[in-house]
């Protein structure tokens, strides 16, 4: 019996009969980093206010997932260029010689500050702004439900992981085994808490708040396996109208948590996201360390046993 | 639960029994989580209505569980939104449950130190009291010889946040009572947008609706943020893009519209006629326009006066300007052969002229009178069909472009001249019988000195390109409050009764047939001003209303001049309006200048808060900017505050009109709590209250509150008005009180009754069409039976331009409405806009009348010779076509011409509102930046429902303002830290987020920096800041009175601002190095 799961993993906790895997795809290219998600969640779920105050990073005051963000808009500012987007700051189309002869022109007295190239060059670059709502990834192998020892994480007919509020006891320990840091405890009540993909609401087949409320569709909610086929088709589009930095994040079965049932589209690195690159459900030596632990007991009791026999012969 | 199967829950057993042996799903599942039921699938009932923010107009559903609302989310079945809401939407349950509302009625006496608490009741009996002394005591019968019949003494704000209905009831009361002082949102928003729109096409709103911008090749958004401020709405411009179409977005900043835009393009602040009109320079110099189109539905034919002078003749100027009085004489801008006729409230203009220059009228933003039919015309023009006469619109238009090449664009905006030819190839390409383009702006473009003029110019180039009237085209205004729209047409504002009729001016001898010329003979759809002005009046004093005292013509006030917001602050300062009435607007944040806003209200008898929470503009007196300098001192001001807690949109039933003209209801889902009521409840009981104290009063000023009709009925244990009376009223009723289908059933003789003509049909056949919710997925494109739009639920306006002259769509892609000869009728996906039968082919005879003297090929209906307005004769008191001229306050100097500044531009010079040095005045080097203002998602308007809405204001929970690293560098600002920023008016401070998306802009050798300050804080609230508006000024567009705040030059500096007199001082001591003065700015 091995703790890892199959990309079924309603059927090997226990539900025969159950509906489909359902998760979200969510389309970082069309994001508008309106933050409808985060509200919604937090409406929808009662989850408290966390006012943090301005923290500099861009739009974003929230700064991540946590007990009290289930829902969490990333904005990065890069110096990047965005397919055939024209940042309107781009030096690059120019006719040659543009923008230096720009820079060189003497300046006629407006009142202005007086200003050298040097500074003015700056704004001569290619920029994109991307934003991404992060959220639990509902992993096939998870490692907060591995380790919970009350049964509160549980993994649902639907595939998704959630935290039941009345056996949680705060024992923390899915906290550093998550490999995304998305679980976090409420430091007023103790318990852990974070994305139930809306579980209550799936259960009458409403779709979760946060891809209800998403103005243009950048959170998708379905079964698992259409969000997939669909998000391959749309990467795909993308790279075809230039996009060429558009990747699935999550979506590989054969990726180190077995794959998630929330799965992205980005336009860059994970890491520019706050992602790691390539995580692994952290209780995937478990079994090995288990094997290990066993032998070395074996072996210290056979010594042992051995020592204990010998002294008395 | 018997013991057996308790044991048999046990999860240890169930672990072991059942197929989840390791205990990680379905034999750990709890009891609690077995039990989980949404809250959306207990409720008792599901009530249907429409989101209070911006005026996209989402449909929500309301949750109700035990008289309690449990959840508010999106209704999928709305043809706009599609069930989506964005964060202020999705915060509705927070906003209308949560802490950030008050219950309880408070009252601050004079002078003094604290609030008190106030029985509801008592309260407006001594509101009334109030309003009865202060009009008894300021009533005005004649001013300078003529009749006003008037109070200036009381004034009243807001509107844009409440009902139609409760918009009809604050114009209707006020208005009997003499007050003429009546503004809302609508004035600082989007006033500019029904002048430029109203006097181009027609009608003064929105062009298109929401979802035809899926149809669209080629969107242009400039001086919008769509994205941000509209998110629901941007979800169509995203389906445009998924099919393909070029989206461009024109802005200072890079902002979340530019980063899913395929082409931002920076523009320095304040430059957009320049931009706009160097495309259209691109287009005409290039012979790149619609030729068939431009030929038959626009006045590019048509001959102009030969006097006519253009701006490039008289360096800046146009013909018939007056130095001395700072306003044009509009005789030389007339068509040949026709001309501008006084009529129906038009009268005024030439009556004005004539006797005193027509100073007041211009003053009066008469150009708004044109939110639903233009300036009317009298005689036949004279035209050129080759449109080779110099004196053609067309060729006067080439030369007055000429000058604007890619050269002069780069020189003035800042834009590189390669990213300025991809915008017009994009443009040229995406525009023809195949294609269409679409323009989308918002108050980026409205709020400028010229900011009418900013909106012509996008009106001007759609026309030449062909882009009106048809799918995927058009030019889409994008408005903020849930119901500016409606506030506009069933107007709060003080220079219009309901829809869009001028209230009336002062004369020696008046009666209404001097105001209506019914006697004279009239082309377009103004004949027919006499019915709509007489159902109006019957409809206010019914039975008292008789042909023989001119239906009660005489009971309406007065106006002498401008009495927009601005005037009423400067009232407010001289002592002469003692009483002021908020309705959920809050100006001591959300109206330019706001320290006057706050000095004008310290300086009243009595001020009426209405609102959710404590706002700023009902805490001045106690913890004000102004207490804290030491300006004004609370024991020292006299104003006595009331604050009544107001019902949120889940506490009433009532309607909406969204951006796109659609008037929809939404059901009240709970009673208020506490002592929370709606506007309509407010009003009404107040007009019972005074109607009550006055009755029996023989004084002629009482006649027209007491001879009003005022007997709507209530329902409810509070008493609350039935706010379907109100929309039947509005719509309208024959003598047998039949309610009217349409305003063609309107009559002059007095036998029909109607609140607002424009909305005549709402209510017909005793239905009330708003309501209407036919999902979209069950209708065409078009969802014409989700809810109702005015006019006659016409979806897309001037829709018989998107058939050839002939009648035949100008393409297969782009067809909407044509004519079907066989039937002999007009027909399509959307109502036409169009008299049904008139054929193609028709052509009036010489002495035709009314609409018939337009022919089969004049889709603008409204215009009185049936044509788009390349170039405006009548309705502008600027200029009849867009000119570039710097923002009041620049550090550019106009490279375009000598005019520094818009020549007709309003100034109100005070002690309080300086204005800077420009261009290249000496001293305009101690304001060298350039400010720009706007709004975030995350927030609305002045704050007062995000500010105290923690899920949204921990979002934005601190004021910032935005500057490049280039200016950082200059001028030592730290990013996370504070800056202080400052202008002659005040300095305000500010955390510093340094970003690449505002970047530097290089003009004409020199590189212009801009700072962005979003405008959503004060003082109070959840989350709290400085106000962006105590750094602008009050200076106006002379055809609206909008006030420029997205373009102002200022300084910034590290640091916080100082604190106290501190502040003053710093602000002081700019002005004198700047050598201001009260002179400062204010040339003509």
């Amino acid at each position: 019996m091995t703790l890892l799961e199959p990309d079924d993993p309603a059927t090997s906790s226990g539900y025969a009969d159950h509906p489909e895997r359902m998760g979200f795809f969510t389309d970082t290219s069309v994001c508008i980093g309106c933050k409808a998600c985060e509200v919604a969640c937090k409406e929808w779920n009662h989850v408290p206010e966390d006012l943090l105050g301005f923290t500099g990073m861009s739009f974003d005051n929230t700064a991540g997932l946590g007990a009290n963000t289930w829902r969490h808009v990333a904005f990065v500012e890069q110096p990047r260029r965005l397919g055939r987007q024209e940042s309107g700051l781009v030096a690059a189309d120019l006719p040659a010689g543009t923008v230096e002869a720009a820079r060189d022109r003497t300046p006629a007295s407006l009142g202005l500050p007086s200003h050298d190239g040097a500074t003015g060059s700056a704004s001569d670059m290619e920029f994109r702004w991307l934003m991404a709502s992060d959220v639990c990834k509902h992993c096939t192998h998870a490692a907060c439900l591995d380790v919970c020892p009350t049964g509160s994480l549980f993994r649902t007919e639907f595939g998704t992981v959630v935290v039941q509020e009345d056996i949680c006891n705060g024992c923390g320990y899915c906290v550093p085994a998550c490999p995304y840091g998305v679980i976090a405890k409420r430091e007023d009540d103790g318990r852990v808490w974070k994305c139930t993909l809306c579980y209550d609401r799936l259960t009458v087949g409403q779709e979760p708040a946060c891809a209800k409320s998403c103005p243009t569709d950048s959170i998708q909610f379905g079964e698992l396996g259409e969000l997939r086929e669909r998000a391959a088709r749309r990467v795909e589009q993308l790279h075809e109208a230039g996009v060429e930095s558009a990747r699935l994040y999550g979506h590989d079965p054969g990726d180190g948590v077995g794959g998630t049932g929330a799965f992205f589209l980005l336009l860059d690195e994970p890491e520019v996201y706050g992602l790691p690159p390539d995580p692994v459900v952290t209780t995937r030596d478990l079994p090995a360390m288990w094997r290990h632990v066993a032998v070395a007991a074996t072996a210290l009791l056979t010594v042992a046993a051995a020592v204990t026999w010998g002294s008395r012969t | 639960m018997n013991p057996l199967d308790r044991l048999r829950s046990w999860p240890v057993l169930r672990q072991l029994a059942d197929t989840d042996p390791l205990g990680r799903g379905a034999a750990v599942k709890s009891s609690g989580s077995r039990a989980l039921q949404p809250r959306t699938a207990t409720a008792d009932r599901v009530v249907k209505s429409i989101c209070p923010y911006c005026a996209v107009g989402c449909a929500q559903n309301v949750y109700v569980k035990d008289e309690k609302v449990v959840q508010v989310e999106g209704d999928p079945d709305s043809p706009v939104s599609r069930g989506r809401l964005c964060p202020k939407g999705a915060a509705s349950l927070q906003l209308t449950t949560g802490s950030g509302r008050l219950h309880k009625v408070l009252y601050r006496p004079p002078y003094g130190r604290d609030w008190q608490e106030l029985d509801l009741d008592r309260a407006l009996d001594m509101v009334a009291d109030r309003i009865i002394a202060t009009r008894r005591d300021t009533w005005e019968w004649e001013s300078a010889g003529r009749r006003t019949a008037r109070t200036l003494g009381i004034a009243a704000l807001g509107g844009a946040t409440l009902d139609n209905e409760e918009n009809y009831l604050i114009k209707k009361l006020l208005t009997a009572l003499g007050v003429v002082q009546i503004e809302n949102q609508a004035r600082v928003c989007h006033s500019s947008t029904v002048v430029a729109l109203g006097t181009s096409f027609g009608r003064g709103g929105a062009t298109t609706f929401m979802q035809d911008l899926q149809h669209s090749d080629c969107i242009v958004i400039e001086g919008s943020n769509f994205a941000e401020a509209h998110p629901v709405g941007f979800q169509w411009v995203m389906e445009a893009k998924a099919r393909g179409a070029v989206v461009i977005h024109v802005d200072p900043r890079f902002t979340r519209t530019s980063a899913l835009a395929d082409l931002h393009v920076p523009i320095r602040a304040g430059t957009d006629v320049a931009f706009i009109g160097g495309i259209i320079n691109h287009v005409l110099s290039n012979d790149l326009y619609f030729r068939e189109f431009v030929v038959n539905y626009t006045n590019a034919t048509t001959l102009i006066n030969e006097d006519y002078r253009d701006t490039e003749d008289l360096d800046g100027l146009f013909s018939g300007f007056d130095p001395g009085t700072g306003h044009y004489d509009f005789d030389t801008w007339q068509y040949e052969g026709m001309r501008a006729v006084p009529v129906s409230g038009e009268r005024d203009v030439d009556h004005e002229r004539r006797t005193r220059g027509g100073a007041s009228i211009r003053r009066s933003g008469h150009g708004e009178t044109h939110g639903s039919g233009g300036p009317s015309l009298e005689g036949t023009p004279h035209t050129d069909p080759t449109m080779r006469d110099p004196r053609c619109v067309l060729q006067i238009l080439k030369r007055h472009y000429a000058r604007y090449t890619p050269e002069m664009v780069e020189r003035t905006c800042g834009i590189p001249q390669d990213l300025f030819a991809q915008v017009c190839r994009h443009l040229v390409e995406n525009s023809g019988p195949e294609r269409t383009a679409e323009f989308v702006y918002a108050v980026g473009w409205t709020q400028h000195t010229d900011g009418s003029q900013f909106i012509r110019a996008a009106c001007v180039l759609q026309l030449l390109l062909g882009n009106m009237g048809r799918p995927g085209g058009g030019i889409q205004a994008l408005r903020g409050h849930a119901n500016i729209q409606g506030s506009s047409d069933i107007p709060t504002l003080f220079n219009l009764l309901p829809g869009y009729i001028p209230m009336p001016h002062a004369h020696q001898h008046e009666n209404i047939d001097d105001f209506l010329r019914a006697d004279a003979a009239h082309k377009g759809f103004w004949a027919d001003m006499p019915a709509y002005l007489v159902s109006l009046l019957k409809a206010w004093w019914g039975p008292a209303a008789r042909p023989d005292n001119e239906f009660c013509f005489g009971h309406l006030p007065r106006l002498t001049g401008g009495h927009s917001t601005y005037d009423t602050v400067m009232e407010q300062l001289k002592g002469v309006c003692k009483g002021y009435l908020l309705f959920g607007e809050n100006p001591a944040v959300g109206s330019a200048n706001a320290k006057m806003q706050r000095l004008g209200m310290a300086n009243l008898d009595w001020l009426v808060v209405r609102d959710f929470s404590l706002i700023e503009s009902a805490t001045w007196w106690q913890d004000g900017p102004e207490i804290e300098t030491g300006e004004l001192k609370t024991e020292d001001i006299g104003t006595e505050v009331f604050f009544f807690p107001a019902a949120a949109h889940t506490e009433k039933t009532g309607s909406f009109t969204n951006t796109n003209r659609m008037v929809q209801w939404h059901y009240q889902a709970v009673e208020p709590e506490g002592e929370a009521r709606s506007d309509l409840w407010f009003l009404y009981h107040l007009g019972r209250v005074i109607r009550r104290k006055l009755s029996g009063s023989q004084d002629p000023m009482d006649a027209p509150i007491l001879d009003l009709t005022w007997d709507y009925p209530t329902e409810g244990s509070l008493g609350e008005p039935v706010a379907e009376a109100v929309l039947a009223e509005v719509n309208g009723w024959d003598a047998t009180g039949r309610p009217l289908s349409a305003y063609t059933e309107l009559k002059d003789d007095g036998s029909t009754a109607c609140g607002c003509w424009i909305y005549c049909g709402i209510y017909a056949g005793g239905v009330n069409q708003a309501a209407r919710r036919k999902p979209a997925e069950e209708q065409n494109w078009i969802a014409g039976e989700w809810a109702w739009s005015w006019p006659a639920n016409r979806r897309l306006l001037y829709n018989r331009a998107s058939a050839d002259p002939e009648g035949r769509p100008w393409s297969a892609r782009k067809a909407l409405v044509w004519w079907d000869a066989a039937e002999g009728r007009w027909t399509g996906y959307d109502v036409p806009d169009f008299p049904p039968d008139k054929a193609p082919g028709y052509r009036p005879a010489e002495d035709a009348t009314g609409s018939d003297a337009l022919s089969g090929t004049d889709p603008f209906i409204m215009q009185a010779d049936g044509k788009g307005w390349l170039y405006a004769p009548a309705g502008l008191v600027d200029g009849p076509l867009p000119t570039h001229y710097e923002p009041q306050d620049s550090p550019v100097a106009n490279p375009l011409h000598g005019r520094q500044r818009s020549p007709a531009r309003l100034v109100y010079a005070h002690e309080h509102n300086r204005y800077h040095p420009s261009g290249s005045e000496p001293g305009a080097d101690v304001y060298p930046y350039v400010v720009t203002t706007y709004r975030l998602t995350e927030h609305f308007t002045a704050g007062g429902m995000s500010r105290n809405t923690p899920y949204l204001a921990e979002l934005q929970p601190e004021m910032f303002c935005e500057v490049s690293p280039e200016l950082a560098a200059e001028r030592g600002l730290i990013h996370g830290g504070w800056a202080t920023i400052i202008t002659a008016r005040n300095a305000i401070e500010a955390r510093v987020l340094v970003t690449h998306r505002i970047a530097p802009l290089r003009g004409d050798g020199k590189v212009v920096h801009h700072i962005g300050l979003p405008f959503h804080w004060g003082p109070n609230g959840h989350v709290r800041g400085d106000a962006a508006n105590e750094l602008s000024s009050i200076i106006l567009d002379p055809n609206s009175h909008i006030q420029e705040v997205k373009a102002m030059s200022a300084d910034i500096r590290p640091g916080r601002r100082p604190r106290g007199p501190a502040l003053v001082d710093l602000v002081r001591a700019y002005q004198r190095r700047a050598g201001i003065t009260d002179h400062t700015g204010t040339e003509k």
